[in-house]
């Protein structure tokens, strides 16, 4: 049984504890500039966060979304994904900056991205810490498919991480929904 | 930070004979997400989709990302009767996919699916849907939709639940 990305077992009745949801955070109607999830428990191997999320940025089919680990707002982030807009691709990369990349979410479009990102052996006090994720949004006639990656410059363990739009903040129903897993 | 298990499997489907589609009904409103982890492929290269709560209409969209070992492309339909989630066709052997479908049960927005699937050693591919109405998700259909053939016989699908807390 493989999990998206993660190895699991033993299932029975759900994966018995190994998949665990921690914290959701649901934009209301005043919208939300930043989203933050702090106090993370040590306790797992790994996190998941599964995103649906649009910004009112308007004219715009995609927002950029970004993260950042620790309250880290120095340049030790680097990046590269892979980007299809419904006829061309594209490959980016980037080095020494402020924020991680997670792909997008959707504009003002009234249709909303999916992201799914592992942010990967988070607790490791040896290892630059690396997250990867899968992120579209289709607005109909419009809009993105990528998959990337990313490595915070860093070897301390993550306790908090905060996620940011590049222009617009996120509107209602927005939702930011935290997992870990053993 | 409170927290609880969960990700739990619902159902699983396998294709049997000549069909050419398999449906999840009377999925539970319990959960946040629902994933389809599939090991399938057709019996000509069309595709396999997705379709929700019997919607043939073309109220779909999808964009795609797809890889062949040398060339990547990217591709797009809109007003289509549904979201790809094997667009590349394979008649082959079994690929694997995993289909995230998100908020499933709000009412207020449409919804979006992001989706994988490959064949080893020829391609692979990801796409990401919406479905143009609010209604909440209560059933899948898994098909072949948008070409010729049957889901092969023995194609699994296992649906699983995701609650966020």
């Amino acid at each position: 049984m493989i999990l998206p990305g993660i190895l699991a077992s033993g299932i029975s009745g759900h994966l018995g504890g190994n998949y665990t949801s921690l914290q959701t955070v649901t934009v209301g109607s005043g919208g939300a500039s930043t989203v933050t999830f702090s106090s993370i428990p040590s306790t797992y191997t790994h996190l998941q966060l599964r995103i649906f999320a649009q910004t009112s940025r308007s004219g715009a089919i995609t927002d950029g979304m970004d993260i950042q680990f620790n309250g880290d707002t120095g340049s030790n982030y680097s990046q590269h994904w892979l980007q299809g807009n419904g006829s061309a691709v594209t490959a980016y990369g980037y080095a020494s900056q402020t924020r991680g990349w997670l792909g997008g979410s959707g504009g003002a479009s009234g249709y909303f991205s999916a992201n799914v990102v592992d942010i990967l052996d988070y607790t490791n006090t040896n290892k630059y810490k690396t997250h990867r994720y899968l992120m579209g949004t289709d607005a109909n006639g419009s809009g993105l498919i990528e998959i990337g990656s990313g490595v915070w410059l860093n070897t301390s363990a993550i306790t908090s991480f905060t996620i940011l739009p590049d222009y617009s903040p996120y509107v209602q129903y927005s939702s930011f929904a935290l997992y870990g897993v053993k | 930070m409170a927290s609880a298990p969960t990700y739990t499997p619902i159902a699983t489907i396998t294709a049997s004979g000549s069909t050419t589609s398999v449906t999840f009904s009377s999925i539970p409103q319990t959960y946040t997400d629902l994933v389809i982890a599939g090991a399938f492929y057709e019996t000509s290269s069309s595709n396999t989709s997705l379709q929700f709560n019997g919607d043939t209409g073309s109220n779909y969209s999808s964009t795609s990302l797809l890889g062949n070992g040398s060339t990547a492309s990217s591709a797009r339909v809109s007003n289509f009767p549904c979201i790809f989630w094997d667009r590349q066709g394979n008649a082959t052997g079994y690929g694997t996919g995993v289909a995230h479908i998100m908020n499933y049960t709000n009412t207020t927005t449409y919804k979006t699916a992001l989706l994988r699937y490959g064949y080893a050693g020829t391609w692979v591919e990801e796409d990401v849907g919406s479905w143009h109405n609010t209604s909440a998700i209560t059933s899948i259909t898994v098909g072949v939709v948008s070409g010729s053939g049957n889901l092969a016989s023995g194609s699994t699908y296992t649906l699983y639940g995701i609650l966020a807390a």
